[in-house]
């Protein structure tokens, strides 16, 4: 190609440079600044290297919470992604009633995070919640339903929060590539003679890759930052059950002031969350796009 | 293989068709032999498609029976007809390898793994994707997917009927007029009774040997492509078939003669006899190709005004009228092309007579 010798048009990439150098990069730069520093106070600090960096990384509460978060955030993806493709499998096609879903579907999404947090805690009170009531006049539990008294009460609840709030995503996002198969093929299926497992294994699953990839990503990167669920629910308790890496990031830099550290553990935590979107990427780009087949 | 009949279907998309016009399908009664090969050429919208899955059973007709040999199939779904459909865009199982895809109907009928590599392989033979088994289908050009979408459907060797909707829309120009040789080659091959679905008429009329013409929900004409060419049944028969299509001129009958506009254009003995007795407003056809034209005056000439002169490279278009009727001709390469002003000689055998759309019998 030829080389234009006029080089003016970078200028219209200006603006964008701007507008991200200002929401990301400076933030960004802020933060690897603290990472490097020892701040005392305002002017006062000391570079300290890449001390805080190994600090964290042998840092056992952190690892704990990492472990929380990969088990709380694999929970999420087993349940949410089955549970969309479930639902959009048996939402009307047409008519008025697909409409009605889909708005009904689309309710919880609306929601603010903390008012969320907020109507799951009521709900679950075992002193004036529906369910917290319910569950507990049954009397099935040992020990009464408080999602407060048991890390394995809390997780239940967080998780139903979780799921409530954002299974939808998938649904909806699962539907839209349902809806885009073209109908030849749920014909020549028929023609085929293959099964409605068939069907689903060989033309909707494989038509809905796009889709899931984005659908396994969004929840992979949002259930692996949550905050403000555990926050409103019991601020990472019972103990440190609920204590994922946000929480525990938040108690480091507004807590005790670490900056420092906190800003050492964003870091990582950033990596590690571009580490695993890129991965899953990956995976799911080229699961099934092998050439040679035994 | 089989015989297909239609007895008495019709068919609406609407649940309480009232009107003729709220049905897709009129009322079609005919039949296919078997071992033919079919065209069921019509406009967007003239019902074809529908017609097409009546067959195959992918949809219900809301009256009349379906058969094949004899037998009624109408409320049998499809993958109980043993028929196969090679839909407009190729469709394959995307995950699967070539052999998957071939051998994808037979695993869903329980065939045994040997008899399902035995019919795979000659399937594949037959349409060249030997060396294509082992690849994954998503890969291949768009002409090798509808090869395999086809194969899906002969590798039943029991199959009754293979049906094609529009199945060369997607391909390449210059590897259409391959798989269509392909398709012939097949249906002498292996003597299947093909059925095809298609808005162009070129394709119609070199793939089938009785080519179906539907217009508006109806049969209007089953004959051989010269049939459709030649003796148009309907006047939509000929101005769909033939490029351009056919002329028409309202007219009135007087004895051997019919009078347009006061001129005076003779037609053949036989054709003013049925001329006579039929009723309805009354039209004398004829093909642009059969059209004689001459620079200066002749014999029973009509003369007319020369309006445009198109060349398509074998041959020239010439559009005239006569009284504010437009009239095409045909002019072959070489022959010479007056100026302005021409007259056209109408050979009687050609002319057809046509009252109230249908030509008179």
């Amino acid at each position: 190609m030829e080389k234009w010798a006029d080089n003016k048009a970078w200028l219209l990439v200006l603006p964008v440079f701007v507008v991200v150098a200002f929401s990301a990069i400076i933030p960004l730069m802020t933060v690897v600044n603290y990472s490097l520093q020892d701040i005392f106070g305002p002017g006062n600090a000391v570079f300290v290297g890449t001390e805080w960096f190994k600090e964290m990384l042998t840092d056992k509460r952190l690892h704990d919470a990492l472990g929380r978060q990969f088990i709380f955030s694999g929970l999420v993806l087993l349940i949410e992604i089955p549970l969309g493709i479930l639902i959009a499998l048996a939402m009307p096609k047409k008519g008025w009633s697909a409409s009605a879903s889909l708005v009904t579907l689309a309710i919880p999404l609306l929601i603010p995070w903390n008012v969320i947090g907020t109507i799951w805690i009521i709900f679950t009170r075992p002193d004036i919640g529906l369910f917290g009531v319910g569950i507990n006049s049954l009397d099935l539990l040992d020990i009464p339903f408080d999602h407060t008294a048991r890390p394995a009460y809390a997780w239940v609840t967080l998780m139903a929060m979780e799921v409530w709030h954002w299974t939808p995503l998938v649904a909806l996002l699962c539907y839209a590539g349902l809806r885009a198969i073209p109908e030849a093929y749920y014909q020549a299926a028929k023609i085929d003679g293959a099964s409605s497992w068939a069907v689903f294994c060989y033309i909707q699953l494989p038509k809905m890759r796009g889709v899931l990839t984005i659908a396994v990503l969004l929840r992979w990167m949002d259930s692996f930052l949550i905050y403000a669920e555990p926050f409103a629910l019991t601020g990472g308790g019972p103990g440190n059950s609920t204590t994922f890496l946000s929480i525990y990031l938040v108690k480091l830099a507004t807590g005790q002031f670490d900056l420092g550290p906190a800003a050492a553990f964003s870091l990582i935590y950033f990596l590690i969350v571009l580490l695993f979107c890129f991965i899953f990427y990956q995976v799911l780009l080229n699961v099934g796009k092998g050439e040679k087949i035994s | 293989m089989a015989r297909i009949e239609f007895d008495q279907i019709a068919h609406s998309y609407y649940p309480n068709p009232r009107e003729p016009s709220d049905y897709a399908l009129k009322e079609i009664n005919t039949l296919w032999e078997d071992g033919g090969a079919y065209a069921l050429l019509g406009p967007s919208g003239c019902g074809k498609t529908t017609l097409l899955n009546v067959i195959s059973g992918l949809l219900q007709p809301s009256r009349g029976r379906v058969l094949y040999d004899g037998t009624d199939v109408t409320a049998l779904p499809p993958e109980k007809r043993n028929i196969a459909q090679v839909f407009q865009f190729p469709v394959l199982y995307d995950t699967m390898s070539v052999f998957d895809n071939l051998a994808f109907p037979l695993k869903n009928r329980g065939f045994n793994r040997a008899d399902t590599i035995r019919r795979v392989k000659e399937v594949a033979e037959i349409l060249d994707l030997t060396q294509d088994l082992n690849k994954k289908a998503a890969g291949l050009s768009a002409d090798a997917k509808q090869k395999i979408s086809l194969g899906r459907g002969l590798v039943r060797s029991d199959v009754a009927a293979v049906l094609f909707d529009e199945p060369l829309t997607v391909i390449d120009p210059h590897l259409k007029w391959q798989l269509r040789r392909k398709l012939k080659e097949i249906h002498e091959q292996l003597k299947l009774t093909l059925i095809y679905v298609t808005h162009d008429q070129v394709e119609a009329l070199t793939f089938a040997d009785q080519v179906i013409l539907m217009y508006e929900g109806e049969i209007v004409q089953i004959g051989t492509p010269e049939d459709l060419f030649e003796n148009p049944r309907h006047k939509f028969v000929g101005y769909f078939i033939g490029s351009p299509g056919m002329n028409f001129l309202p007219c009135t009958l007087e004895g051997q003669n019919a009078r347009v506009d006061g001129i005076t254009i003779p037609l053949a003995e036989e054709t003013a006899a049925l001329g006579a007795k039929a009723a309805g407003a009354l039209e004398l056809g004829i093909r642009p190709m059969h059209i004689e034209v001459h620079a200066a005056a002749v014999n029973d000439g009509v003369p007319v005004t020369i309006e445009a002169v198109e060349d398509q490279g074998s041959f020239k278009i010439l559009s005239t009228t006569l009284n504010g009727h437009t009239l095409r001709a045909r002019v072959p390469e070489g022959h010479p092309v007056p100026e302005r002003q021409a007259w056209l000689r109408f050979p009687p055998l050609r002319t057809k007579l046509f009252a109230d759309e249908r030509l008179v019998i």
